[in-house]
């Protein structure tokens, strides 16, 4: 992955802790080495400064909730057909009785 | 005052109900009538959060939330969108649920229910109405701690839900029971939701002692249930205090095989969700459609009880039961157009709604018609009340019509005379009987009148065989 370059003041606060890089994994289930935790929080602390720039615009605009101009898009309420269990389940890794099994949670 | 009361019960609810009475998911095509069927055979590309997948939104969906909405007495947002609601569950076949959450579709509504003390009204207020899609189901191999794998039907994923969050304005377990009830039966004269079906509502409440912490109870999925899990909880709560420890903010997963909550240690918290504005869906902007929906808004229950008692004089009991059901009250009204209403509304709520909770039957297994004949030939007195019944539960248990139920079980009361020969006869057989009757034995009266019943086969009124009988009797004609 590219790093974003930061253009920041030198004096730049560090946000991300390593600690918080641990949460951040544990909440997209991925387990990070202590190194990797330390270099994720350097590389995050980077891009955190990279955005930091825009604050530095004072701007009085509306925020931009979609880049379209569109809106009321919709169906009508009516079903149409589903795929096959098998079809469904065919890029399961793991599947049980026509379920899709995954890990135990909690 | 002191807060210190025992009174100082603070509930909050969201209740998630399905919209299932719909036709298709949220933002696919896939159908709602998935109870039955095997897992996974409800899903697509949309549901189960395939790449390349485009969600597109039901209009009806929509229309069915601005309609609890207003009902709910909510005001309905100029400009409203979707949000990715960011976890990883095997739940969400995306990762993310798509949900409402800045821009809800609507805001700042009420709804009064009867207090738990029975001292009047409450006004619950509603912080919001919004729209978001149903996870799919979880199976557990086993109990949930003990389990080696999690099973998943994405069959229930995508469909459309409404989650409804009141302030904290309940004061009682039965207060939030009320509250769900007279949800439901609102939902269900808007035509917008069927309770019966698995899975239609599931309730998180939250809930503390006053000036105390809050603790959340989740996987609340049934109306006992939501009771049951506050008065545990309640109690749980108050033995922390007692003990002189402090009750810690905490999300508790009620269990409802054993009627307890259980300390879910949760590691989210709400920034975690790191909701943003879904990019697959356009914002909506629905306010022109509300003056038609408002327009086209059924007499809701409690507006309909009003005009049953004015309109109609039934009692306050007949017009609370009746209303409790649109299909039941629409009976009613289709009865009450032939038949007198008080006694249509005392047949249909004692007789009729007995007869068909003990079949566990709806009433549209019972024709009007029938009901009209019925109540007709009762007040025609060609039947008595007993025969009537029995014509019920024919109908209900083999079917057929009133009047040949009537001939073929042989109903039809039996004339005057009938019932004085019987009465003759049984005063010349019975002479025992009429000793102790003159003896001071109350008894023996019922003893004449059941022999007048079973020469006529029962059916004479037995009224009739008791006046005929104290006739010949006080009279010395014996
Ligand atoms: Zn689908």
């Amino acid at each position: 992955m590219a790093i974003p370059i930061c253009t920041m003041t030198p004096e730049r606060k560090r946000m991300i802790t390593p600690e918080e890089v641990e949460h951040i994994g544990w909440l997209a289930r991925i387990k990070l080495t202590g190194e990797e935790k330390e270099q994720y929080a350097e590389q995050m602390n980077d891009i955190l400064d990279y955005f930091g720039k825009v604050d530095e615009i004072t701007t009085d605009v509306e925020p931009t909730y979609h880049v379209l101009e569109l809106h009321n898009v919709f169906r009508d309420d009516i079903a149409s057909g589903s795929l096959e269990q098998d079809a469904a389940l065919a890029n399961a890794p793991n599947k049980k009785e026509g379920f899709f099994k995954a890990p135990r949670i909690m | 005052m002191s807060a210190r009361t025992e009174d100082g019960v603070i509930i909050g609810l969201e209740i998630h109900v399905q919209l299932n009475k719909l036709h298709s998911k949220l933002f696919c095509s896939c159908g709602l009538d998935y109870h039955n069927a095997p897992p996974n055979t409800h899903t697509c590309p949309v549901c189960l959060g395939l790449p390349g997948s485009l969600p597109v939104l039901n209009r009806s969906a929509v229309k069915s939330a601005i309609k609890v909405a207003l009902a709910m007495n909510c005001e309905i947002l100029p400009q409203t969108q979707f949000y990715r609601k960011n976890y990883y569950y095997p739940d969400l076949p995306k990762g993310f649920q798509v949900t409402q959450y800045d821009y809800p579709i609507s805001v700042n509504g009420y709804l009064a229910i009867e207090r738990g003390d029975g001292q009047g009204i409450r006004r619950i207020r509603i912080n919001r109405v919004h729209m978001e899609e149903d996870p799919g189901r979880l199976v557990h191999e086993g109990t949930i701690d003990r389990s080696k794998f999690t099973l998943v039907d994405y069959n229930r994923a995508g469909v459309p839900l409404l989650e409804i969050v009141t302030e904290p304005d309940l004061r009682s377990p039965k207060e939030a029971r009320k509250f769900l009830n007279k949800l439901r039966n609102i939902l269900e004269y808007l035509d917008v939701f069927d309770g019966d079906l698995d899975g239609a509502i599931r309730v998180d409440a939250n809930i503390s002692l006053a000036g105390g912490e809050r603790a959340e109870v989740k996987n609340i999925s049934s109306y006992k249930g939501a009771e049951r899990a506050l008065s545990f909880e309640i109690v749980r709560q108050r033995n922390v205090l007692r003990r002189g420890e402090v009750v810690v903010q905490e999300t508790r997963h009620f269990d409802e095989l054993r009627g307890v909550t259980v300390s879910m240690r949760t590691k989210e918290t709400e920034h975690d969700y790191r909701y943003f504005p879904e990019p697959d869906l356009v914002p909506m902007r629905v306010m022109d459609w509300v003056p038609t929906i408002r327009e086209t808004l059924p007499e809701l229950p409690e507006a309909q009880r009003t005009r049953f008692l004015k309109d109609y004089g039934i009692t306050g009991n007949h017009a609370a039961s009746l209303t409790l059901d649109p299909k039941l009250a629409q009976f009613f009204e289709d009865v009450s157009a032939a038949i007198d209403p008080k006694l249509s509304a005392s047949w249909i709520v004692d007789v009729l709604k007995g007869e068909l909770n003990y079949r566990d039957l709806e009433i549209d297994s019972f024709k009007t018609a029938d009901m009209i004949e019925i109540l007709k030939l009762f007040s025609d007195d060609v039947v008595t009340e007993k025969g009537a019944i029995t014509i019920i539960r024919t109908i209900l248990d083999e079917g057929g019509t009133p009047d040949r139920i009537v001939s073929e079980k042989e109903l039809a009361k039996v004339k005057e005379d009938v019932v004085t020969s019987a009465v003759d006869e049984v005063l010349s057989e019975c002479t025992d009987a009429i000793a102790d009757y003159r003896c001071g034995e109350a008894k023996a009266l019922n003893y004449l009148v059941g022999q007048v019943m079973k020469k006529t086969r029962g059916r004479a009124d037995p009224q009739d065989a008791r006046t005929g009988l104290l006739e010949k009797l006080d009279s010395n004609e014996t």
